[in-house]
């Protein structure tokens, strides 16, 4: 018995310090980010200096300006069109949808730097300058995959008795899919849409290879200043960035598993 | 008549998405192939060629793609080693702790992975923490940050929870009558593990082992801001390629081998788990 109990114990150290070893280096991160001195390592006192300087920043505004216009835009375009390419998907031949599938899943499993030079071969191809449109189109071009694949497995859900006995009473297709499939569908697609949200937001790798003429966002920012060095103000735009993606992660979590209990 | 309708209505709703998944999903890697067997004339034309891909056996590119490789299978290793007691303990513990623990570990899957990265800067700087750390123990400052260790621990960072996952995944699914009847047969402790656990956990392990490799192989970011640019991997180069150096050629047909490697990877893993884990987005 005490050989089990100090095996037991053992077990707990070791996950703390799994836990540590995830959790303190971004801790420090977001300690540092209130730190009155210029340093990251020496503590001189709380104060939000860098969050101030944020905001004088001009770089970083118009960051988070096209961070968010894209990542908006990009979702809500995403998410629509995710809807139809699912439906569209699931009414495929058999054949037919293992091929598309495969092509959707194609950004989902390549490499992210494979993506990014694509996409830029395409642009470049199609005489598109790189900037707001070619980046707002990649950003399409990676979350609808995601969308596809949150909302398949709900339409798989749906009986094919069901939309048929609405046609066979007279609906029409567009009735159909307002009054049959939506309602069964609808948080999957708000899911697919906050999933499309937070890695628009996220994405590095893909923008930077598909922006250009002064359009970047937050990442690139980070990216290009951590190049630099060490620089506080890093530090409070990661504490940001954090605390949004933190939170829109526990929105979509909270969604899935109140819908799981609707389920059960 | 309405049939006739319903499927015409069918037929319109798959084309939209077949038009975009095309232009933007095949017809950029058609064009990444096209551009890896080209390469550029005097006259501004452009011919059929192999020699993007013959240049890569240049000794300096081979260094270049050693190197990922190994530093890949070095983080892989780590993180199966790191991974595998803590996916082990996981599964033996109560449902509740299991539970927040499995969130704790996906959630720093979703922290961006340049500040994950750029967190390891914070720490490992000549003036960072970790050396006021071993400053203030009276023990010399060390220059990891800028080394290739600085760029394995931020990728062992950046991807030990992808190898967690999955091992925690397959040990969950072994039912605790498999380990009873070998206890039951005699087996110790020793033998459950290596008969029954390790085999019926490879799965997860191929899995873990192929998320891991992948990003690690791929990555740019983490030997720019750990390595300081001095050992560059292959996403370095890809990307030096394509946006200072200006070749697209060549960086074409580093991406395409690049895809290569990643593709035998895969399918390695999808021959052995019949590739579950990749199937219904898993995301979570």
């Amino acid at each position: 018995m005490v050989k089990l109990r100090n095996h037991a114990s053992l077990s707990k150290v070791y996950i703390l310090l799994v836990l540590l070893f995830l959790y303190a280096p971004i801790g420090v991160l977001i300690i540092f980010s209130f730190n009155n001195l210029r340093s990251t390592s020496v503590w001189g006192g709380f104060s939000l200096r860098w969050y101030r300087e944020l905001l004088q920043d001009r770089q970083i505004l118009s960051a988070l300006y096209y961070t968010l216009s894209i990542a908006i835009l990009s979702s809500i375009i995403s998410a629509a069109a995710g809807t139809v390419a699912a439906i569209g998907i699931h009414r495929m031949h058999p054949i037919a949808r293992k091929v598309v599938l495969a092509i959707n899943n194609v950004p989902v499993l390549n490499p992210d730097i494979v993506t990014g030079v694509s996409l830029m071969t395409l642009f470049t191809a199609l005489r598109l300058r790189l900037g707001f449109t070619t980046l707002l189109l990649s950003h399409i071009t990676f979350n609808i995959p995601y969308v596809v694949l949150c909302i398949l497995p709900r339409l798989r859900q749906i009986p094919k008795e069901v939309t048929e006995a609405a046609m066979d009473l007279g609906a029409t297709p567009p009735y159909v899919f307002f009054h049959v499939i939506l309602p069964e569908i609808r948080s999957a697609i708000f899911t697919g849409f906050l999933i499309a949200f937070t890695l628009s937001v996220d994405d590095f790798v893909i923008s930077f290879f598909t922006t250009g003429s002064g359009v970047n966002n937050l990442p690139i920012v980070v990216y290009s200043m951590a190049r630099r060095g060490i620089n506080p103000k890093i530090n409070a735009v990661s504490s940001l960035l954090f605390i949004t993606v933190f939170c829109l992660l526990m929105i979509i979590n909270k969604r899935d598993t109140n819908i799981q209990k609707l389920e059960v | 008549m309405k049939t006739v309708a319903s499927r015409e209505t069918r037929n319109l709703l798959q084309y939209p998405y077949l038009l975009w998944s095309s232009l933007f999903i095949v017809v950029p890697l058609v064009l990444v192939l096209w551009y890896s067997f080209t390469t550029p004339t005097p006259t501004g034309r452009y011919e059929f060629s192999i020699s993007n891909y013959r240049r890569f056996f240049e000794p300096v590119y081979l260094r270049v793609m050693s190197r990922s490789i190994l530093l890949a299978f070095e983080a892989t290793l780590i993180c199966l080693a790191l991974g595998y007691p803590a996916a082990m303990i996981m599964v033996r513990l109560g449902s509740k702790w299991r539970n927040t623990l499995l969130l704790l570990l996906v959630l720093p899957m979703w922290i961006n992975f340049l500040l994950r990265t750029y967190s390891w800067m914070v720490l490992l700087g000549r003036q960072g923490v970790l050396n006021q750390l071993l400053q203030w123990m009276g023990l010399p400052p060390q220059s990891i940050l800028y080394s290739r260790g600085a760029v394995l621990i931020g990728m062992v960072y950046n991807f030990l929870p992808f190898m967690i996952l999955p091992l925690y995944t397959s040990l969950s699914k072994i039912g605790k009558e498999q380990i009873e009847a070998a206890e039951d047969l005699g087996a110790n402790r020793f033998d459950v593990f290596r008969r029954v656990i390790f085999p019926l956990s490879l799965p997860g392990i191929l899995t873990g082992t192929t998320m891991v490799f992948m990003p690690a192989v791929s990555t740019f970011v983490i030997s720019a801001l750990l390595g300081g640019g001095q050992d560059m991997l292959i996403g370095n180069l890809i990307e030096q390629q394509f946006l200072s150096t200006g070749d697209w050629h060549f960086g074409s047909a580093l991406s395409i081998l690049m895809m290569v490697i990643i593709l035998i990877a895969m399918t390695v893993v999808s021959l052995t788990d019949k590739g579950k884990t990749f199937e219904e987005g898993n995301l979570w």
